[in-house]
C-alpha cells in the first residue's frame, strides 16, 4: 500500500521567499564581486570552512579596497559611516533558518556539498534573494540521498561547475568523503537540539 | 509496502489543515539582522566557542576556571584542568557565577540615602578626606574586607597603610575558618593550613568535615576521595574505609562506611577518648563512659600509621581542632602542612568597638555585607550610624547598601583584573571576560581612590605585583599565565610543625553543657553566606540531604521531633537566651543528632533582588562573635502554624528494592553473563557510535554539581518555589537521595539519575507525533518543534525523568537573552525536554571529526555533568569503542540497571555503592 500525499502548503516563491531579492542598507552586489571581480566566497565569508556560520565580513573587509575605490560614492556611505562611528552594519539575512535548527556550514563544505547547491548562483544576483525554500523537505531529500548534490573539493566554490564525464561518480565521492547512511542523515539529532 | 505510519498519519491531518485554510501563511516573520564586528576580534570564530582561563573566587580562595565564550560573551563555566583547586571540577556556586554575572538586579547606579548620586560627589568627598588623611596619617579610616587571598590587593593595602600609617584593615568572612586556625595555634604554637592527601588516607575520620563539600580546595579533595571510594570498583587500589562523627550530616558523613551523630559536646568527648588510644593525648581522655564504637576506631586509625587522618570542619571548636592536629601528628597523618594562604587582618568585633566608640570618621566597605551577617552582639548597624563617611562597593543593593553614606555598584570578578590564591597557595591572575554590563567599579580601583592614584589601571596593578616575582622575559611569563590560569610555581612550600609540649594541658577543658537543644548555624551548601541568594539557580537547587530549593528549615531528628510533638512543615520559633528569634518551619531529618537542630544561614535576605529577597529566614540572627556557629541555649517554639516546604522528592526510602544497589567490599559479586532477554520493541538503525552513560555510585558524593552544570549549559529554567512544589522542577538530572533501612541512624544514599536513554525506550511508544524518537548513535532524542505536549512519554517513563514546560518558563526568566547557551534551543510553553545527554556537545564532536575524517577519541565529547562531577563518578563515551572508559566502568560486575526487571535496556548504568565497613562495630 503506498500512500502518496500531495504537500499542498504554502510551497510558493512568494511565501518561501525564494527569488525575492532583499533591500540591504548597502546595495551589495554578489554579481560584481563574485560574477565580475571574480572574488572567492572565502575573501569575505572567511569561517565557512571552519565553523557552523559562513561568517559576515566585517567593516575592515569592504574597507580594504573600498577606502582606495568608490571612496566618495553614496552607496557606501554607510559602510563608512561604520568605519566612522564603530557601529556595525546591520545587514538584512537573507537565509533564515528556525532556532530550532542547527545547521553547521563546514561540515557541507568538507563533504563536498557546493555553495551554489543551496544559496545559488550568487554570482549572477545583483542583489542577493533566496534560491532555495530551505524547509525540512528541502533539507532532508539531500539528507537521504546526497549523491546528485556532490563535487570534487576543489570544485566547491566553483559557482559555475557542472558535472562532466570526468567527475567522480556519487557514490564514489560517498566513500570518498565517508559520508554516512540515510538512516543517521536524517536522525532529528543531526540537525535539532 | 510501505508502513503506514504515524508520521503520514500526522502527514495527512496536516495537509488537510493546510487544505482548509491558507489564509496567514506567508513571510510574516520580521528578517533577523546579521550585525558582524567593524573590526575583526582577534581569535574569535562566529558560531565557534573559545575557553578564557580565570578564577572564581569563594571566600577569599580562588578555583581555577573556564569561561566557554559565544561572540565574546561568557556562556559557560567549566573547572580548569590545570589548576590544582579544580582539577576540571567545578561546584554549583561556581556555575552560578555565570548567572551572577548577567543578573538583571545587580545594581547599576551609586546610591546615597536610596537616591542615585552622582559619583563626583563621592570623589570629592573622597578628595576632602585625603587632604585631611595626609596631615594626620589617615587617623579615623578603616577600611573592611572579607578574607583576602589576593596578593595584588594584599600590596595595595600595604602601601596604603604605609601613605596614611594611622588607617586600619578590618577583615570580615562570616564564614570564617577562624577555628581551624585557632586550632593549629593550640597544637603548633601557629596557624597552618593542612591539606589532607586523601590519596595516601586508607583510613578517614571526619569530624563534621567539610573536605569534601565546602573546604578551600574540596573539589580536589574529592576527586583523591572519590578515586580510593571507587577502588574495589576499578580493582585499583585499597579501597579507603572512612568515619565520621557529626551532629548533623555532612557529605562525607553519608559516603562514610560507619557514621555516629553525637550532640557537639559528645563530639569533643568522643576525639579526646580516641587522641588518648592513639597516644595523642594522656590516658584520662579515654573516659570511663565512651561507646564501644570510640576504641575499634581508635584502634583501626593506629593500625594505618602514616594513612590515617582526621579532618574536622570549620565550624568546630578550636579544640577539637587542636585534637584533630595531634591525632593527626600521632598517627603521621597524610597532610601537608603550609603557611595560612588567606591574608590576616584584625576582625569585625574589633571595628565594631571603634565604631561605637565613635573612633571611625571614614569606612570602606568592600564586598561584604556586615548589616546583613554580623553577629547580633557587634550592633553593627547601631555603630555604622556613628560613622560620618560610610561606602559600601556591592554587586548589589543589599542591606549595608540601604545604610552606608554611599553605595557603590561593584565589578563582577569577570569584569575586571584581580588575581586570587588557591587552597594551596597557587595564583592565578582573573581576567576579565567581558566588557563590564553595569557602570561598577572594583576593590582595587576603591582602595586606589583612596590612595588618590591618577589614571588607576587594575591591570597595571596586577602586572606590577607580579612583575617583581619573575626574572626574565614577563610578558612571555605573563601570556603563559593567562593562558593557562595558574602562575607558575605559586604553590606554597610545607611548614615545617611540631605539636607543642604543653598541648594536652593549653588545652581549655571540655564545656559541660546539659541543654537540651542546641542549635546548629550552619552555611547553605549552596547560597552559602547568602551573596549568591539572587541566584535562581542556586535557590531552586535541591540541598543533598533534604531535597529542599527555595527555603531553609529547622532541620530535627525524628526522635527530638517525637519529643517535642513537631512535625515537617510546622512553623517553629527558634531564640537564643532571650535574644532575637527567627521564625521557619521544621523539617524532620534523619541524621541529625538528637537534641540538636540546625539552621542554613544565607536565607531571609532583607534586600539583594528580587529573587532572593525574604526567601527562607534569617537565622544569622542567632549568631554572636563569640559563638558563631552554635547555640547551647536555644528554646524552640511551636506556633502551630504550618509553612508548605517546597521539596523535590516526596519518597524517601527504597522500600525494600535494590533502586540504590550496596556491597560490602568484602562480598563483591562475580561477572555474570546478563541472559539476553526478548524485546517486542522495533529495532532501530544502528550508527557509527553508541553513547552510554556510568554513574558510579560509591563515589558520588551528592553533591549537586552535575544539577547545576546541567542547568547552565542546557538552558534549564528556573520555575520558582510553587511550580517546585507542584513537582514541576526542570532540572534533567536529578539527584535521588534515599535513606537507608537502618531507622536508628540511616546513610544517605545518593543517585544521580539523568534519562537513561533506553534501547527500548517506552517513552517512543506512546508519542503520538513521533516528537521522541530513536537516534542513529542510540541517543533517545527530543524534537521540540514536533512536540504537542500531550505528555503521554513522561507518564510512560518509568525513570520519571521528562519535564514539561507547564508555562513558559524561560519566557519570562528575567535573565538577558545573551546569558543563553546558543547552542541549545530555548524551550517554549507546552513542550516535553529531558536529558539529551548533551546533544549539542555530541554533534560539536562528531563535526569536527568528521570534517577531519578521523575516528572520535574516547573522553571527546563530555557532558556537562561528567564535566563539572569533582569525583569522576560520571562517565559518558562510546560504548562502540572496546577502549573508551565507560565500556571498562560498564564491564564491572557492579555494574546494573535501574529497574532492570522493565527491560527497558537503558544506555545509563550504575555501579553499585560499595561500603568498607569495619568488622568490629555494628553501629553506625
Amino acid at each position: 500500500m503506498v500512500f502518496v500525499i500531495g504537500w499542498v502548503g504554502p510551497s510558493t516563491g512568494w511565501a518561501t521567499r525564494v527569488g525575492y531579492p532583499v533591500n540591504q542598507p548597502v546595495p551589495f552586489s554578489h554579481q560584481h564581486h563574485v560574477g565580475g571581480l571574480g572574488l572567492d566566497c572565502r575573501f569575505c565569508h572567511t569561517t565557512v570552512e571552519t565553523s557552523a556560520t559562513a561568517g559576515m565580513p566585517p567593516t575592515y573587509t569592504c574597507m580594504t579596497c573600498h577606502s582606495q575605490l568608490w571612496t566618495n560614492a553614496d552607496v557606501l556611505a554607510p559602510v563608512r559611516a561604520s568605519l566612522k562611528t564603530d557601529q556595525p552594519i546591520e545587514w538584512v539575512r537573507v537565509n533564515q533558518l528556525p532556532d530550532y535548527v542547527y545547521f553547521n556550514h563546514s561540515i557541507h563544505i568538507a563533504k563536498g556539498i557546493g555553495c551554489a547547491t543551496c544559496h545559488g548562483r550568487i554570482d549572477q544576483m545583483p542583489l542577493t534573494e533566496k534560491a532555495a525554500s530551505l524547509r525540512m523537505s528541502w533539507c532532508v531529500d539531500c539528507h537521504r540521498d546526497p549523491r546528485p548534490n556532490l563535487r570534487p573539493h576543489d570544485a566547491v566554490f566553483d559557482m559555475g561547475w557542472q558535472r562532466s564525464k570526468d567527475t567522480p561518480s556519487g557514490d564514489q565521492l560517498v566513500a570518498q568523503y565517508h559520508i554516512k547512511g540515510a538512516a543517521e542523515l536524517t536522525s532529528c539529532s543531526v540537525c535539532h537540539r | 509496502m510501505t508502513e503506514f505510519g504515524r508520521r503520514h498519519l500526522m502527514q495527512l491531518v496536516a495537509a488537510s489543515a493546510a487544505l482548509a485554510g491558507l489564509s496567514g501563511c506567508g513571510p510574516s516573520e520580521t528578517p533577523e539582522k546579521m550585525t558582524p564586528r567593524v573590526d575583526q576580534a582577534p581569535g574569535e570564530t562566529a558560531g565557534e566557542a573559545s575557553y578564557v582561563a580565570t578564577a572564581v573566587v569563594q571566600e577569599g580562595f580562588a578555583t581555577g576556571a573556564i569561561l566557554q565564550h559565544r561572540m565574546a560573551r561568557p556562556v559557560k563555566l567549566e573547572g580548569n584542568p590545570d589548576h590544582p583547586a579544580s582539577l576540571g571540577a567545578a561546584d554549583a556556586p561556581m556555575q552560578g557565577t555565570v548567572l551572577d554575572l548577567y543578573d538583571p538586579g545587580r545594581s547599576a547606579a551609586v546610591l546615597s540615602g536610596g537616591q542615585i548620586a552622582d559619583w563626583n560627589r563621592l570623589a570629592l568627598a573622597l578628595a576632602e578626606k585625603r587632604r585631611q588623611w595626609s596631615k594626620d596619617g589617615g587617623t579615623g579610616l578603616r577600611i573592611l574586607t572579607g578574607s583576602i587571598s589576593s596578593p595584588s590587593l594584599a600590596a595595595q593595602l600595604a602601601a596604603l597603610s604605609q601613605q596614611y600609617p594611622a588607617a586600619r584593615w578590618h577583615s570580615w568572612e562570616p564564614l570564617s575558618r577562624d577555628n581551624v586556625a585557632a586550632g593549629a595555634r593550640l597544637a603548633f604554637g601557629k596557624p597552618v593550613d593542612a591539606l589532607p592527601q586523601f590519596d595516601k588516607a586508607d583510613i578517614v575520620l571526619g569530624i563534621e568535615s567539610d573536605a569534601i563539600s565546602a573546604a578551600p580546595g574540596h573539589l580536589a579533595f574529592a576527586r583523591a576521595f572519590g578515586a580510593r571510594r571507587r577502588a574495589a570498583e576499578t580493582g585499583s587500589g585499597k579501597m579507603s574505609r572512612v568515619y565520621a562523627i557529626e551532629a548533623t550530616p555532612t557529605l562525607l558523613g553519608a559516603a562514610a562506611d560507619h557514621r555516629f551523630a553525637l550532640k557537639p559536646a559528645e563530639i569533643e568527648l568522643a576525639l579526646r577518648a580516641i587522641a588518648a588510644a592513639v597516644d595523642a593525648g594522656p590516658a584520662e581522655w579515654r573516659g570511663s563512659e565512651r561507646p564501644g564504637w570510640v576504641d575499634a576506631v581508635a584502634r583501626d586509625l593506629a593500625a594505618h600509621h602514616g594513612a590515617a587522618l582526621v579532618h574536622a570542619g570549620p565550624e568546630q571548636s578550636p579544640a577539637i581542632h587542636a585534637l584533630a592536629c595531634a591525632i593527626n601528628a600521632a598517627l603521621g597523618a597524610p597532610l601537608r602542612h603550609i603557611e595560612p594562604v588567606a591574608a590576616d587582618a584584625p576582625g569585625l568585633a574589633e571595628l565594631a568597638a571603634e565604631m561605637h566608640d565613635g573612633k571611625v570618621e571614614t569606612l570602606l566597605i568592600l564586598g561584604v555585607n556586615p548589616a546583613y551577617d554580623a553577629p547580633a552582639d557587634l550592633g553593627f548597624v547601631e555603630a555604622l550610624k556613628r560613622v560620618a563617611l560610610s561606602i559600601e562597593l556591592a554587586t548589589h543593593v543589599d542591606e549595608t547598601a540601604q545604610l552606608a553614606t554611599f553605595h557603590v555598584p561593584a565589578l563582577h570578578m569577570f569584569e575586571d583584573w584581580s588575581d586570587a590564591r588557591a587552597f594551596d597557595g597557587t595564583a592565578t591572575i582573573l581576567q576579565p571576560q567581558i566588557r563590564p554590563l553595569v557602570p561598577g567599579h572594583s576593590a582595587p580601583a576603591m582602595l586606589a581612590l583612596l590612595a588618590g592614584t591618577q589614571d588607576f589601571s587594575a591591570r597595571d596593578l596586577v602586572q606590577d605585583t607580579w612583575r617583581q616575582r619573575v626574572s626574565g622575559d614577563f610578558a612571555a611569563a605573563w601570556s603563559g599565565w593567562l593562558r593557562k590560569g595558574v602562575v607558575d610555581n605559586t604553590a606554597a612550600a610545607d611548614a615545617a610543625v611540631t605539636l607543642r609540649r604543653d598541648f594536652a594541658t593549653a588545652l581549655p577543658k571540655p564545656a559541660q553543657t546539659a541543654s537540651a537543644l542546641t542549635v546548629l548555624l550552619r552555611p547553605d551548601p549552596f547560597l552559602r553566606d547568602g551573596a549568591q541568594a539572587n541566584n535562581g539557580w542556586l535557590q531552586e537547587l535541591p540541598r543533598p540531604f533534604t531535597r529542599l530549593t527555595w527555603d531553609n528549615a529547622a532541620l530535627i531528628a525524628p526522635a527530638t521531633a517525637g519529643r517535642l510533638g513537631i512535625a515537617s512543615e510546622e512553623l517553629v520559633d527558634i531564640a537564643r537566651g532571650g535574644g532575637k528569634k527567627v521564625r521557619l518551619a521544621a523539617m524532620v531529618l534523619p541524621g541529625q543528632a538528637e537534641g540538636v537542630v540546625t539552621l542554613s544561614l544565607g536565607y531571609g535576605r532583607r534586600a539583594i533582588g528580587a529573587v532572593g529577597e525574604g526567601v527562607g529566614s534569617d537565622a544569622g540572627v542567632l549568631r554572636v562573635s563569640t559563638a558563631p556557629w552554635q547555640a547551647d541555649d536555644a528554646t524552640l517554639h511551636a506556633t502551630g502554624q504550618t509553612y508548605p516546604l517546597a521539596t523535590t522528592q516526596q519518597h524517601q526510602t527504597m522500600d525494600g528494592r535494590d533502586i540504590v544497589r550496596t556491597f560490602s567490599v568484602d562480598d563483591l559479586p562475580k561477572a555474570a553473563a546478563a541472559p539476553e532477554r526478548a524485546s517486542l520493541y522495533p529495532p532501530y538503525p544502528k550508527g557509527d557510535n553508541a553513547w552510554g552513560m556510568a554513574i558510579s555510585l560509591g563515589s558520588c558524593i551528592g553533591c549537586g554539581a552535575c544539577t547545576a552544570a546541567c542547568q547552565a549549559e542546557n538552558n534549564i529554567p528556573v520555575v520558582g518555589r510553587e511550580q517546585v512544589m507542584r513537582g514541576r522542577a526542570m532540572h534533567w538530572i536529578r539527584v535521588d537521595r534515599y535513606w537507608s533501612d537502618d531507622v536508628a541512624n540511616p546513610g544517605a544514599r545518593f543517585q544521580p539519575v539523568p534519562c537513561m536513554h533506553c534501547e527500548d525506550a517506552p517513552c517512543e511508544v506512546v508519542c503520538p507525533v513521533d516528537a521522541t524518537v530513536h537516534d542513529t548513535d542510540g541517543l533517545n532524542v527530543m524534537v521540540y518543534n514536533r512536540c504537542v505536549g500531550t505528555r503521554f512519554c513522561a507518564n510512560n517513563c518509568p525513570y520519571k525523568v521528562r519535564r514539561f514546560n507547564f508555562f513558559g518558563y524561560s519566557g519570562r526568566d528575567p535573565r538577558p537573552a545573551m546569558s543563553w547557551n546558543p547552542d541549545v534551543t530555548v524551550r517554549d510553553r507546552g513542550v516535553m525536554e529531558k536529558c539529551t545527554y548533551c546533544i549539542q556537545r555530541i554533534r560539536e564532536t562528531k563535526i569536527a571529526a568528521d570534517r577531519d575524517n578521523r575516528p572520535i577519541t574516547d573522553g571527546e565529547a563530555k557532558t556537562a555533568c561528567q564535566q563539572a562531577c569533582p569525583t569522576e563518578a560520571i562517565v559518558f563515551g562510546d560504548l562502540n569503542d572496546a577502549e573508551s572508559a565507560v565500556r571498562k566502568r560498564k564491564a564491572s560486575p557492579l555494574d546494573y540497571a535501574l529497574l532492570e526487571e522493565l527491560n527497558t535496556r537503558p544506555r545509563t548504568t550504575y555501579a553499585a555503592h560499595v561500603r568498607n565497613p569495619n568488622p568490629e562495630i555494628k553501629e553506625g
